[in-house]
């Protein structure tokens, strides 16, 4: 056993026998961050502020929620926002962190894409992110059934439904997801587990190894610029801290993002007060009813993209069903941002505005995910069908090419 | 290599033997405790009485919480391989939930219309327009007498499944 001393205060007491003065060392006061980075690289201390906001808001709201056909919807709609003393500000304070923790993600996302952060070295960092996007979207789609209100049934509906389109099981894998044939109490159960638990942990577990797959490749800067971190390191401990191109963690590094995050919070309860609306559908007021549809059915908003690309293949190929063709190409889209590293050609880590090609490409995609989005929400009929056709045709054809694109900025180069 | 090494080699294979064993079981639980309750299934069967319906009126009928069209047809409306012929009256028995992405048509004077995308069906559940890529699914059934029984596949079912097929 180590040798323990009388200890002379709390925190020595608690070095010697969790040695904490190392673990600080490593997790902030010596975990090395380049000077070189911008506001955009703020946003995973925001996604881990608002993933805390909404456990937090959900453990509240779990204390009252009741997991049962018959009794959910008041559970939600009378109980907590009626009687439960601030049951409305936990209710809307984890509606509106469910729907901003979205918004967030993407432009944590497309920061990577648009500095190539998810090259060379770092494309664990990138597998673990994209993966919790998939956690996160499931999490999402679970929590958004248990209010048990006309637009949750119906999005269970039609999500579950999209497993019949497995070849050959498909139509026995919906009855086995949903416990009954129908969407009923016990898909709502099986739900309310995989949302208040299952799913949690998993993301916990997985933003735990996505921030272990920072510590070997390092993060990323705005130049792409390789940095030797131990010697940089070292100017900085030796006292030139002008010269070094890395600052600590903590507490240098975190005033920025507190700063950021300040301002975040103000708009996140700003909407939390004055505009939870966006984040409640209108129609979710209704009870569930299986004997009647809603006139439009749609997602939420960061769902709409990949809403649309299933729907915009909507004739028929051939012997294909353009129901198949839709599906296939959700797949393809839910699965290609995972392939992103080795799409990309370019054997440099460069930012887009110094790849011409890549630069333009990036910005294509980004259009394309707004025209998706804004047209996964209107009604796919006469042209609006068209334009949702042409804009998932686009979204697969744009993966397509980004090798030939990258490689093109790479040649051009000289290399 | 001693003796001892083997021992353990021994006694690693033995666990990964019976862990692979147990692990194969709860797999088989587990995936047995996501299937539909015993409830469920008992309750995945729903007799319809077909004498009192009026020609040229569908009713809806609920079987396994979803919705069931059944249209006695009028005697100007067209033929079709999928009609289920009891005595001289012929029906359409169909799954009210449109094919395109599932929400439940309505009836308006002469053929189901889709709120959700515009789709429609005529009298004989096929898609005539819109986006559905397909009929209005056939439930299971079988017939007894002057009603049918939702859930069972009987001769006629068996039929007109195929002709739908062909
Ligand atoms: S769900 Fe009926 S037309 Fe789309």
């Amino acid at each position: 056993m180590a040798k323990f001393e009388k200890a002379n205060s709390v925190g020595e007491w608690l070095d010697q026998r969790l040695n904490t003065t190392a673990l600080t060392k490593v997790l902030m006061t010596e975990y090395w961050i380049p000077k070189d980075i911008n506001f955009l690289w703020a946003m995973g201390v925001l996604l881990a502020v608002t993933f805390k906001i909404l456990v937090i808001s959900g453990l509240f709201l779990m204390m009252y929620y009741k997991p049962d056909v018959n009794l959910a919807f008041d559970s939600v709609n009378y109980t907590i926002m009626q009687e439960v003393a601030y049951g409305w500000l936990f209710r809307h304070m984890h509606g509106v962190a469910a729907s901003v923790v979205f918004l967030i993600i993407y432009i944590h996302m497309f920061t990577g894409i648009y500095y190539g952060s998810y090259k060379q070295g770092r494309e664990m960092i990138w597998i673990s992110g994209m993966l919790l996007f998939m956690t996160f979207s499931a999490a999402g789609f679970s929590g958004y059934m248990l209010p048990w209100g006309q637009m949750s049934y119906w999005a269970a509906m039609v999500i579950t439904n999209l497993f019949g389109g497995v070849p050959v099981i498909g139509d026995a894998l919906v009855v086995w997801i949903r416990g009954d044939f129908n969407v009923a109490d016990a898909t709502l159960t099986r739900f309310f587990m995989l949302h208040v638990f299952l799913l949690p942990i998993v993301i916990m577990g997985i933003i735990g190894l996505h921030f272990y797959t920072l510590r070997i490749p390092h993060v990323n800067n705005q130049k792409g610029e390789e940095i030797d971190y131990d010697a940089e390191a070292e100017k900085y401990l030796t006292g030139n801290k002008k010269e070094a191109k890395v600052i600590p963690f903590w507490p240098v590094f975190i005033s920025k993002d507190f700063a950021i995050l300040g301002i975040f919070l103000i708009f996140y309860f700003y909407l939390v007060f004055f505009h939870y609306n966006f984040a409640m559908d209108p129609v979710n007021f209704d009870p569930a009813d299986n004997m009647v549809t809603p006139a439009h059915i749609y997602p939420e908003w960061y769902f709409l993209w990949s809403y649309e690309v299933l729907r915009g293949f909507f004739f028929d190929v051939g012997p294909v069903k353009a129901f198949d063709i839709g599906l296939a190409a959700f797949g393809f889209a839910n699965v290609i941002f995972l392939l992103l590293p080795w799409l990309d050609r370019d054997t440099k880590i460069l930012p887009a505005h110094k790849r011409p090609m890549f630069f333009i490409w990036f910005w294509v995609l980004m259009a394309d995910l707004i025209v998706l989005t804004i047209w996964g929400k209107l009604p796919p009929t006469g042209t609006n069908a068209w334009i949702g056709f042409a804009a998932a045709m686009l979204f697969i054809i744009l993966f397509l090419v980004l090798p030939i694109v990258t490689k093109i900025d790479a040649k051009k180069r000289g290399e | 290599m001693s003796n001892e090494t083997n021992r353990r080699d021994f006694l690693g294979y033995t666990f990964a033997a019976v862990a692979a064993v147990g692990g194969a079981a709860s797999l088989v639980g587990m995936k047995q405790v996501w299937d539909p309750l015993p409830s469920v299934l008992a309750g995945g069967f729903t007799t319809v009485e077909l004498s009192g319906l009026k020609a040229g009126e569908p009713q809806t009928f609920m079987w396994r919480g979803k919705p069931i069209f059944v249209l006695k047809k009028t005697t100007d409306m067209e033929d079709n391989s999928r009609d289920l012929l009891i005595g001289d009256d012929r029906f359409t028995v169909a799954i009210g939930l449109c094919t395109h992405l599932g929400c439940i048509p309505a009836w308006k004077k002469n053929m189901w219309k889709c709120a959700c995308h515009g789709g429609e069906f005529n009298p004989s559940a096929e898609q005539v327009f819109g986006p559905p890529p397909r009929p209005l699914d056939l439930p299971p059934f079988s017939v007894k007498g002057t009603s049918i029984v939702l859930g069972e596949e009987g001769p006629e079912y068996k039929k007109i499944a195929a002709a739908m097929m062909a």
